[in-house]
């Protein structure tokens, strides 16, 4: 009574080629889907934007100064102590364009009034992270940026 | 004997055989038989033979489901003549559509009645899903249409959005930037999904192709497959749910007409009038179109699409992961299952439930209407958690703790709904609905008039001009 019995299973031929045929059937949806999902992703172009630009002459930043690279979409931040910060100028809030104050000293966006320090790092928000940058590139006394690489800083507190 | 081989009778010509398969049954020997076979044949086709007096009454449905079928009619016919005019690639489409408005014979006027009638098609379409709503017809066995409606619903804003890019003007580019960006803040999935519709960082020209090819493809086919099916469940659910009064116990003797000419007469003047309407609608006022996309400067302020305004408000006050993704999500899955914890089948048809229903709806309404504006007030002037808590996460200080702000007022309400007025289930999905409704209106009507440069608050007539 107390014995526990499994019931057999049975698999019968048929069972066998249905889950085969199942599982073909699965895997080549998975395919479809794959090749869907490939064919579809972003095709960038050289020399667009996502390639690695120059910005200008080294000695055309002076100390303390942001500059919009357009073709770029990005600015050139030279620092007080001459260091070089590449920002993108895309609001990390919903993707506006922000432009830099120059005499509040801030980057503020038009959209949603999120406001950002030199450095680009949050002030105010709705923005949720500071202003996204690239690698930049010092090379034969050329400003160079990669913007094909987007390094994204996540904090999330604000900065004052 | 000798075999008789049968006469073959005479070799019908090609044209009788023709008209032997168009019209098996013989065609009518006079003139007005002949009309009368072809429009009942076609007419037949969508609608039952006979239908209830009762739902034929104007005051019911308000004609909202045939004037959508309507729009929809409209929007395909203009859309595949706009194909003819319109490259989808960057900077040609914006000059195409100046094109249009100039050198196209009555090309402005083809633009102006595609637009209006897309943005009418979400007005009318909500005010559909709310007749639906208040007249409980959503409820067995009526489920599957309710969804079938919402898919269709999400698929016309989903039109609307990808259409508006299509201008490629500084209003489209902004626009579809904004309701992009949304996207990205899903998580795990949220970036790379972002680049798949935009195709690439940002809104460009593969934006505007991978648009172009969703909006007259991919979106109006599987809006008319679901079109149609929505219609053969109208008739497959028995028709439409009757209308009755509130609390009254007489049960109406039904009663059937045929529905050539009965139903068939109403909608036709009803069709007739509406295009009318938008006819002289779309003379009289253009479509709005602003300069070339310019992806360096973003105007100010810089908004989404109208049928987003609420959702872009809320973004002002919200972290977006609460305000763009967590609310709007239980939104629509809230009303995608509705139907099935709103299950009283003794009030469907009657108008807001009961006549305590009707007091709950605009108890709902009203509350909505103060509530909304002093909390909007208060959030822009006076509560600041992100400076008071600085050292907290922006998650919790900007999305967990308004949200509880308003969370807990509203349970408060419902249950005092339930204790003080005896309110039932289905009641109380009304109020809860009619607040949240006429709040995000409230947002939406904010975001429209009232947000101003840097999107700080103004009054309508008193806003800078830029
Ligand atoms: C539910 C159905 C549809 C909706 C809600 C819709 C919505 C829109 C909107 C809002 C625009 C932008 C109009 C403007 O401001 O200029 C647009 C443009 C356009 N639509 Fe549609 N549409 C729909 C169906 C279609 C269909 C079926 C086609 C063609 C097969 C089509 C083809 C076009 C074309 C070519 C444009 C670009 C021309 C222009 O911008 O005026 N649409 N649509
Ligand atoms: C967007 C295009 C839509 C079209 C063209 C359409 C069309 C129609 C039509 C012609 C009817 C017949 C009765 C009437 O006019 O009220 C109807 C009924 C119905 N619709 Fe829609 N509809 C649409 C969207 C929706 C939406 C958004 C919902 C709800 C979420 C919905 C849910 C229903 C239900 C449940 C009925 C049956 C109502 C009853 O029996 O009283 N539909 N629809
Ligand atoms: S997009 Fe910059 S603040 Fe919203």
């Amino acid at each position: 009574m107390s014995e526990t019995t499994f019931p057999e299973k049975n698999l019968s031929r048929r069972d066998v080629l249905k889950i085969a045929w199942a599982f073909l059937g699965g895997v080549a949806l998975l395919e479809t889907a794959g090749v869907f999902i490939s064919y579809l992703q972003p095709r960038l172009a050289e020399g667009e934007f996502g390639s690695i630009i120059t910005a200008g002459l080294v000695d055309e930043f002076p100390p303390n100064s942001v500059t919009h690279i357009t073709n770029g979409r990005l600015y050139i931040v030279r620092l007080g102590d001459g260091g070089f910060v590449s920002i993108y100028h895309r609001c990390t809030h919903l993707g506006c364009t922000v432009p830099w104050d120059q005499t509040a000293q801030k980057f503020i966006c038009p959209c949603h009034n999120s406001q950002f320090d030199q450095q680009g790092l949050v002030e105010n928000p709705p923005a949720p992270r500071p202003l996204d940058m690239f690698p930049v590139i010092i090379e034969n006394g050329e400003v160079k940026v990669d913007t094909g690489t987007i390094l994204q800083r996540n904090h999330t507190k604000l900065h004052r | 004997m000798t075999e008789q081989t049968p006469q073959p009778d005479p070799e019908p010509s090609v044209l009788d055989r023709m008209r032997e398969r168009l019209v098996p049954d013989g065609m009518p020997s006079d003139d007005r038989g002949r009309m009368r076979m072809v429009m009942d044949s076609l007419i037949l086709h969508i609608h039952p033979a006979k239908v209830e007096v009762s739902t034929l009454k104007w005051t019911y449905t308000w004609g909202l489901g045939g004037l959508a079928g309507l729009l929809m009619m409209i929007l395909g016919v203009t859309g595949i003549i706009l194909i003819n005019n319109y490259t989808p690639s960057a900077p040609q489409a914006y000059l195409d559509i100046l094109e249009l408005n100039s050198n196209v014979w009555f090309g402005e006027l083809i633009r102006n009645l595609h637009h209006w009638s897309a943005n009418l098609l979400i007005v009318v379409s909500v005010l559909h899903l709310i007749r639906v709503f208040v007249t409980g017809a959503y409820r067995p066995p009526r489920e599957l249409n309710w969804l079938i409606g919402v898919a269709m619903l999400l698929l016309v804003i989903g039109a609307n959005f990808t259409g508006y890019l299509l201008p490629w003007d500084q209003l489209a580019y902004w626009a579809i930037t904004v309701g992009t960006s949304i996207i990205s803040y899903i998580p795990l999935i949220g970036n790379w999904l972002s680049r798949l519709i935009l195709g690439g960082p940002e809104v460009g020209a593969n934006t505007l192709l991978n648009f172009y090819s969703m909006h007259i493809s991919f979106i109006p086919l599987l809006i008319f497959g679901l079109m149609s099916y929505h219609f053969w469940r109208v008739r497959k659910d028995g028709g439409l749910t009757l209308p009755k009064k509130a609390e009254s116990t007489l049960d109406v003797k039904p009663e059937r007409v045929t529905t050539i000419p009965h139903l068939v007469r109403r909608e036709f003047v009803f069709a007739i009038v509406w295009i009318a309407i938008i006819l002289v609608f779309a003379m009289l006022v253009p479509a709005p179109l602003e300069g070339i996309a310019n992806p360096d400067m973003s105007p100010n302020p810089a908004k989404a699409p109208w049928y987003f305004m609420g959702l872009q408000e809320l973004l002002l006050h919200f972290h977006p992961l609460f305000g763009a993704i967590i609310l709007p999500g239980f939104a629509i899955l809230a009303i995608f299952l509705l139907p099935f914890f709103d299950i009283n089948l003794a009030s469907v048809g009657v108008y807001f439930r009961s006549q305590r229903g009707r007091s709950l709806t605009l108890l709902g309404i009203g509350l909505a209407l103060i509530a909304t504006p002093i909390w909007i007030l208060l959030d822009e002037y006076v509560l600041n958690w992100n400076a008071w808590l600085p050292t907290w996460d922006m998650l919790i200080s900007n999305g967990l703790i308004p949200l509880a702000v308003i969370l807990l007022p509203l349970i408060f309400l419902d249950e005092w709904m339930h204790k003080t007025f005896q309110a039932d289930t289905e009641e109380r999905v009304l109020f809860i609905a009619a607040f949240l409704f006429i709040a995000f209106i409230v947002l939406t009507v904010i975001g429209i008039f009232f947000r101003g440069p840097g999107m700080s608050l103004n009054w309508p007539w008193a806003m800078p001009v830029h």
